[in-house]
């Protein structure tokens, strides 16, 4: 077992996002410093659009986290609904 | 000499304002959305009443009929306060912008035939007016109604039917002339077709009460006429006979009405759900007014689509009803 992280600019776009991480992965360890909030996740992470936009009200276009992403961490899985992050192939 | 740089984090005191952090349940991290709507309200030190109205004070929740504990719970789902509101109405703009140059540059307008050409104006020429009457009606609900998470979307509303018209306007323009428009004016006030419509957007212009005029203009009146106008003739009817251009240049309307329908039946729902007596106001209300509506839209649906007028409008009151049910409400 062994983590995976995803960090993001702290500022008002990013914040619905991480909301919805912490709401979708019940590990996620939200670990903010200046200007950045890292989360790491044992295994898995994942976000899902639904759950975002749940949080604004307003659709998601789930490419728009690379606007605030800084960076993170494992194998990539994504389509146009969710982004997860894992060490499977 | 060694320079050790250190980031070190200053956390803030307060999360956010003790105003909103009331409404949020402590001090929480709030959104943009929470902190410009909690707390906006005035509700006290009114030392005089309004001369205009000295039964009320100058923001009184009495106005309607409608009672609730705490009006903050009429929360928009859509999340608009000022900026949001203007970034999301931007993009459709810059759509909207590049429809009309699509349509103007391939001249696609010039392809549909005169039949259908005449066909599109008569109908949604004088509907400038009847968004206009909402525009007017969407600015009475934010000056008489209360509690801004209420009356703040409400003038959202307002300036976005004011842009529903001028849309329609350079639609007019651009497949006719200054002409057109006057014509589309002149059957408003004259063609017999349109005096039912008229006469239901000119009573609603006198409804005292906000929450029945939120109720009767964009429950009823919007959720009958938009369904009608640009599902069953605009994308049904006019697109199918070489009409597409329409379709685009019109594509705001049905896409602001599905969005904007969220934000009404999430009210509608609450405060519904508020009361029994907020119920069977709510209902009552929709009920009146929709009958009205749509015996004022009889007559535009058979202009509009001849035989199967009826058949469009009934199919479109047949969804209404469903959404109403959906909101809690009895009709």
């Amino acid at each position: 077992m062994s983590n995976v992280f995803i960090a993001f600019q702290h500022n008002e776009e990013s914040r619905p996002v991480i909301d919805a991480i912490v709401a979708d992965n019940p590990g996620a360890q939200v670990v903010h410093s200046p200007g950045l909030v890292k989360i790491d996740a044992p295994n898995s992470l994942t976000i899902r659009r639904s759950t975002i936009e749940e949080q604004t009200g307003q659709p998601y276009d789930l490419q728009a986290i690379h606007i605030n992403l800084v960076t993170l961490s494992g194998h990539i899985d994504e389509d146009d609904d969710q982004l997860t992050l894992s060490w499977k192939h | 000499m060694n320079i050790d740089l250190q980031a070190r984090e200053i956390t803030p005191l307060r999360n956010t304002y003790d105003h909103v952090a009331r409404h949020i349940g402590g001090d929480k991290v709030a959104s943009r959305y929470q902190e410009a709507t909690y707390g906006a309200q005035p509700m006290v030190n009114f030392h005089y009443r309004p001369t205009w109205d000295p039964a009320h004070k100058l923001f009184d929740a009495s106005r309607s009929k409608i009672v609730m504990a705490d009006w903050y719970v009429l929360k928009d789902p859509r999340q608009f306060y000022y900026a949001t509101w203007t970034m999301t109405r931007a993009k459709q703009q810059d759509a909207m912008e590049s429809n009309f140059q699509f349509v103007e540059q391939r001249g696609m307008l010039s392809m549909m035939s005169d039949a259908l050409r005449e066909k599109t104006l008569e109908i949604l020429m004088p509907l400038r007016h009847a968004a206009w009457g909402a525009n007017m009606n969407n600015a009475s609900i934010c000056a008489y109604g209360y509690g801004t998470a209420f009356t703040a979307p409400a003038m959202f509303h307002a300036m976005d039917n004011l842009g529903v018209a001028q849309y329609l306007t350079r639609l007019g323009l651009a497949m006719g002339d200054a002409q057109t428009l006057d014509d589309g004016k002149q059957r408003w006030l004259d063609a017999p077709e349109w005096q039912g419509l008229r006469r239901l957007v000119e009573d609603t212009l006198v409804v005292q009460d906000p929450f029945e005029l939120f109720v009767a203009q964009n429950l009823a009146i919007d959720g009958l006429l938009y369904p009608l106008v640009y599902g069953a003739f605009v994308d049904d009817h006019v697109a199918l006979q070489g009409g597409t251009a329409v379709a685009m240049l019109t594509s705001f309307m049905p896409e602001w009405h599905a969005e904007t329908a969220r934000w009404i039946d999430a009210l509608v729902k609450v405060a519904a759900a508020e009361s029994d007596a907020n119920r069977a106001l709510i209902s009552q209300w929709a009920a009146e007014w929709s009958d009205r509506a749509q015996a004022a839209l009889a007559p535009v649906a058979g202009l509009a689509l001849g035989d199967q007028g009826p058949t469009a409008l009934s199919e479109v009151l047949d969804q209404f009803r469903v959404r109403c049910k959906k909101a809690g409400l009895a009709l």
